[in-house]
């Protein structure tokens, strides 16, 4: 099968995968930004996008995409590793075309994955899992999504961890995207410019919303939601 | 015009014997009054003299032409292929005017799986070849061909096809990509030939085969680095890495 | 003993006898060929394009390049173009046009019969190129594009921007790695041929150095190719690539091989000067830049003499102090006269004093006027590599404007000076392109067939390729014909062992020699005697001195040389030694064949056979033969020579004349 045994046929697979996860990060972060106007609505989506069954399959497809991605690029890198050769060179002067991010996916992936493992624990195991195993908390309901915002939120130490984490994200959709189109064959030398500044404004769009939820969220939690007194104080966070 | 002249700076060389030499190391050679028109080579010519002078070995690297076609030399300076130059030139093509007193030139062969050391600098590239073999080309016969004005080709893409086909296989490309790919290599010569009607024939075919012989030969894997398009001694671009990336997944799915 | 030479040109008119050949040659059944084994020695144009159409054709070829890849001979630094008569511009091109003009450019020494078959294969290069895919210059509608080049007065020359030659040898490395692609090629890679070896009379094989591992290693087959280019690096100095070298022509020559015109050298106008003794290699700037550019040097001596000592710079010399020399000689051709006329002419002014560098061994070339009259982008799309190329060497920029004067803008012009370039004379061959020792055939450059005393530009790469595409693969059918009843040689004969053996001991010798000095040292010593005594101007006087140093030299090699490294493995010092062997033999068969040449012509000038106005005076009563020299089994004997005497039935032998 071409896609697995053929440098081009895995990289197809790295972008098609990734383009779809970008698919799913811009969806997401419309769906954050609807936390900063009005709770209700906000926790509307997250009841549909529970324990249904079509939410179950969608959450599996991802987690298939999340998985096929990264084994591709634990697969990449061994290889890539391989034909790189054993001898390391002494002096390497990175030309100033390459980007770091680039260079650099594969760490970045790292971290990308580690904050991952992070929002599930925040979120996902709370919420979509919760309801799953029937089990509750004393925090907030698996359905009061905007509640779990607002909570995750709340904790300093959170916050500067999900500006990493998306820190991380935005330079590797700042390379990913432009880098799947090209692997996929549409580029050339009029749309490689055009898809580096997709790329750019595409992945500082989606990152600037995460952002603000997050930062909305960490600064100003009393403000937002539509003032509808689900707002839980700081110390019961804890 | 008053000539710059270099009046010391150092060269560190690699030595290596065969491709599993376990003592390869770096040597030291202090050079002094280089006039600034010296070629790079000649730089190293005139270091391999001093070393016969002592009795020693000379430096082995590759060079041919030394007009910047052949793609024979192939040195990493100072942590770039072919050393840095403002626009594309080999190591042939380098001045020492563009050193300067004092400064410390590290050389080393060219690092991949996929060319193996000779000797000191001079690596096995014959990889490329292979993969040239393995289809880059037109299937034709020595014979009679229709009229060369028989098949018109238009100017920009006669030019386009120009540009692809200047890539004289140094390997740069491979040497400053951190995965060792060779897909700047592979597609400009497919490009090249898929932008002629006469060889739009073959065009699913031979991307097929030459991608595979890549694949085999252990070449790694392209993350669009950019790193090859910056030291390509041609200027040759990614913009041939997505035609290839476009002919092969357009005929692995007409398959 | 008179040896009788056998150029074995068929019967019939001039532009009959090769259709008449080809339809009376022998050939080779199918099956047969399958039984037959070709070595073919060299990558290059005629190398690649022979081994790749052999192979196509059945044979079994075995092909063996010194570099690492058949893709870096050295024809693929040819920048200008390939002939070819298609007269796709209508400006009258013909097959006999191509044909005079080659002849005539040869300064009438080259055969006739030879000549008029490369210009009638000519158009088929071209075809066969198109079809492999070199991607030639085009115009809007779709149509090949062509230039004038020197010594023509048509557009017939094609172009791949200023990559030629590498555009048309990638063509002929991708038809050879078809074939290796295909099985019928084995390639033998970073293999030097060192001797060849005779069975019974005929080529039967090889010798050839693995330079990786240093052994040294059998090949047999039916018949041997070689095409292994020419001599020019005999000067040290030249535009040749550093590997070029001329050890397997030599090889042939001391087994009994002809050598033909040694003495007919191509020195390029348009290389850029030397400037320094620390210097390697000498680079060439396209001819085609004399069709925008102008050659010039100052009229008045005083400016040269600011111009040597670096007081005032080229584009400070106002229009009328310019001394535009070919424009001047030759109305007619101007600067597009043919390279040996303007090397000639160079020298002349420098000879006068009116050099312009430091060395007062260069000569303006100057684009102001062109830009001035198409404009700086029509002259950078036409020449920007090449002025990139100029200003990467020189730090200087042609293309920079300097000063305005008088409504005329002046911009910095390039300097050149002539320099090595292209070796006319080679191994003899006969028409079917075959050497005096049955079953090996020499092409290309490396033979002497074509080109006469002087190679017109962009015809290298046509005689190349027709050799290889065109004419060897048919002719050496009518030598394989009744050969495939032999069974195939076994590389255990004694004769290999013998010639092996041979070639060891010729290595330990010169590892044995354990003198003081560096090959290169001893070369360039040998690059100054052959430019000094040998080169552009040549004298009785100098050219015995040339001899004679040369001689001491030879000494100087056998008992002062110095070796570093051992025999086995890869030695690059030891196989340089090789070459400079051969080098210093072929120095002296130039001087020999120069000496005993009492004319000039083309690349061979004598200083005593010049007109008044110091053109070259030929001397077709005594010297209308082709000069062969035999070997006499020794390097320190003098060889002898055998005339070939020309015989021109199509072309009336006349002075060339490019003034009017």
């Amino acid at each position: 099968m071409w896609l697995c045994n053929s440098s081009i046929g895995r990289k197809v697979v790295m972008s098609v995968t990734g383009l779809a996860l970008v698919l799913f990060l811009t969806f997401h972060a419309c769906m954050n930004v609807v936390a900063l106007f009005s709770a209700e609505a906000y926790n509307q989506i997250c009841e549909l996008l529970g324990s249904n069954w079509y939410a179950l399959v969608a959450t599996a497809g991802l987690g298939a995409l999340v998985v096929i991605h990264i084994i591709y690029a634990f697969i990449l890198t061994i290889q890539n590793r391989k034909a790189r050769g054993n001898n390391r060179y002494d002096k390497t002067d990175t030309p100033e075309k390459v980007e770091w991010a680039s260079q650099n996916m594969f760490a970045l992936g790292v971290i990308i994955v580690l904050g991952l493992a992070l929002h599930l624990f925040n979120f996902w195991y709370n919420m979509m899992f919760a309801e799953l195993a029937g089990t509750t908390s004393q925090i907030a309901s698996p359905t009061d999504g905007f509640e779990w915002i607002v909570y995750t939120f709340s904790n300093p130490v959170y916050v500067v961890l999900y500006v990493i984490w998306l820190c991380a994200i935005w330079f590797h959709l700042t390379h990913g995207i432009w880098s799947s189109m090209q692997t996929l064959g549409w580029s050339g030398h009029i749309w490689f410019n055009r898809w580096k500044c997709i790329s750019q404004v595409w992945a500082t769009i989606i990152m600037a919303m995460f952002l603000i939820v997050a930062l909305a969220f960490a600064l100003c939690p009393d403000c937002l939601g539509g003032l509808d007194g689900r707002v839980v104080p700081f110390e019961m966070a804890f | 015009m008053a000539e710059k002249v270099l009046k010391q700076f150092t060269v560190k060389y690699w030595k290596q014997n065969g491709p599993k030499d376990a003592n390869a190391h770096f040597e030291e050679k202090v050079m002094k009054d280089i006039p600034g028109d010296t070629s790079f080579l000649e730089m190293l010519d005139i270091l391999n003299e001093q070393l016969i002078e002592e009795g020693k070995e000379p430096f082995v690297f590759d060079h041919d032409c030394r007009e910047g076609i052949c793609g024979m030399c192939s040195l990493y300076i100072n942590g770039t292929p072919h050393g840095k130059t403002e626009r594309g030139a080999t190591t042939c093509q380098l001045y020492m005017r563009k050193f300067n007193d004092g400064d410390v030139i590290t050389i080393e062969p060219w690092r991949s799986a996929g060319f193996p050391v000779i000797k000191d600098c001079m690596v096995d590239r014959s990889a490329f070849d292979k993969i040239m073999q393995a289809g880059g080309y037109t299937t034709v016969r020595t014979g009679a061909p229709q009229d060369a004005n028989a098949i018109l080709i238009s100017k920009e893409d006669a030019d386009e096809a120009m540009d692809c086909a200047s890539c004289i296989g140094c390997g740069a490309c491979v040497a400053a990509c951190k995965n060792g790919s060779a897909m700047l290599f592979v597609s400009s010569k497919v490009s090249q030939l898929a932008l002629l009607p006469q060889g739009r024939i073959e065009a699913a075919r031979r991307a097929k085969s030459m991608v595979a012989k890549m694949d085999e030969l252990g070449f790694g894997n392209c993350t669009n680095t950019r790193a090859c398009e910056a030291v390509c001694p041609k200027c040759e671009t990614i913009a041939n890495i997505a035609r290839l990336n476009r002919e092969f997944i357009k005929a692995k799915f007409a398959d | 003993m008179t040896t009788k030479l056998d150029s074995k040109i068929p019967e019939g008119p001039v532009a009959e006898k090769w259709s008449n050949y080809k339809a009376h040659q022998r050939l080779v059944n199918p099956k047969n060929k399958l039984k037959l084994d070709v070595i073919v020695v060299g990558t290059g144009l005629a190398g690649a394009s022979a081994a790749a159409s052999l192979a196509e054709m059945g044979f079994n070829v075995k092909n063996f390049c010194i570099q690492d890849s058949p893709r870096r001979a050295h024809s693929i630094a040819a920048q200008g173009g390939i002939n070819a008569a298609k007269n796709y511009q209508n400006d009258g091109d013909s097959v006999y046009r191509l044909f005079y003009d080659t002849v005539k450019g040869g300064d009438y020494r080259a055969r006739e019969a030879n000549v008029y078959r490369l210009a009638e294969v000519s158009n088929s290069i071209i075809d066969q190129c198109v079809a492999q895919g070199v991607p030639f210059a085009r115009e809007y509608g779709g149509t090949l594009a062509n230039r004038s080049f020197g010594g023509a007065q048509v557009s017939r020359t094609f172009y791949a921007k200023g990559q030629t030659g590498q555009q048309l040898l990638l063509g002929a490395y991708s038809a050879l790695s078809c074939q290796v692609n295909a099985g019928k090629v084995q390639l033998y890679t970073r293999y030097e041929m060192l001797d060849v070896v005779i069975i019974d009379g005929r080529a039967r094989g090889i010798i050839a150095k693995n330079l990786v591992t240093g052994k040294l290693e059998r090949f047999s087959a039916n018949a041997v190719v070689i095409a292994t280019g020419g001599y020019g690096n005999t000067y040290f100095l030249s535009t040749n690539a550093m590997g070029c070298n001329v050890s397997a022509a030599m090889s042939c020559y001391r087994k009994g091989a002809f050598f033909a015109n040694p003495c007919y050298v191509q020195i390029h106008p348009t290389c850029i000067p030397v400037h320094g003794d620390k210097q390697s290699k000498l680079t060439l700037m396209s001819e085609s830049l004399r069709n925008d550019g102008r050659i010039w040097v100052p009229k008045k001596l005083e400016d040269a003499k600011a111009l040597q000592a670096g007081t005032k710079q080229g584009y400070e010399i106002p229009e009328e102090d310019r001394d535009y020399y070919l424009e001047r000689r030759y109305p007619a051709f101007g600067n597009l006269v043919p390279r040996d006329v303007a090397s000639r002419a160079a020298k002349e002014r420098c000879d006068k004093g009116f050099g312009v560098n430091n060395t007062g061994l260069a000569v303006f070339l100057d684009f102001s006027e062109s830009i001035q009259r198409l404009g700086i982008d029509v002259i950078r799309q036409r020449y920007g590599n090449l002025f990139d190329m100029y200003e990467e060497i020189t730090d200087v920029n042609p293309g920079e404007k300097r000063i305005t004067r008088d409504g005329v803008d002046y911009y910095n012009p390039m300097m050149i000076f002539p320099a090595i370039h292209y070796t006319m004379g080679g191994i003899w061959v006969d028409y079917e392109l075959q050497t005096t020792i049955p079953g090996l055939f020499a092409i290309g450059e490396c033979n002497f067939s074509d080109h006469g005393a002087n190679r017109l530009g962009a015809s290298a790469l046509m005689q190349g390729l027709a050799d290889g595409y065109f004419v060897l693969p048919y002719t050496i059918q009518n030598y394989l014909a009744d050969q495939a009843i032999w069974p195939r040689i076994s590389t255990d004969a004694p004769e290999f062992a013998e010639v092996e053996k041979a070639t060891e001991e010729r290595i330990q010798k010169l590892l044995n020699i354990k003198g003081k000095r560096s090959v290169d040292s001893i070369h360039k010593e040998l690059g100054h005697i052959c430019w000094e005594y040998i080169g552009m101007g040549r004298t009785k006087e100098g050219l015995e001195k040339g001899i004679k140093l040369i001689d001491e030299l030879r000494k100087e090699f056998d008992t002062n040389l110095f070796i570093p490294g051992d025999r086995e493995g890869m030695n690059i010092e030891l196989d340089k030694a090789i070459h400079l062997d051969d080098f210093i033999t072929m120095g002296k068969l130039i001087a020999y064949d120069a000496l005993s040449r009492e004319e000039s012509c083309g690349g061979h000038f004598r200083e005593e056979h010049q007109t008044e106005e110091g053109e070259a005076k030929r001397d077709d009563k005594n010297f209308f033969y082709v000069g062969c020299w035999k070997y006499q089994g020794s390097d320190n004997v003098p060889p002898t020579l055998i005339k070939e005497p020309l015989e021109y039935e199509a072309i009336k032998v006349q002075t060339r004349n490019y003034k009017n």
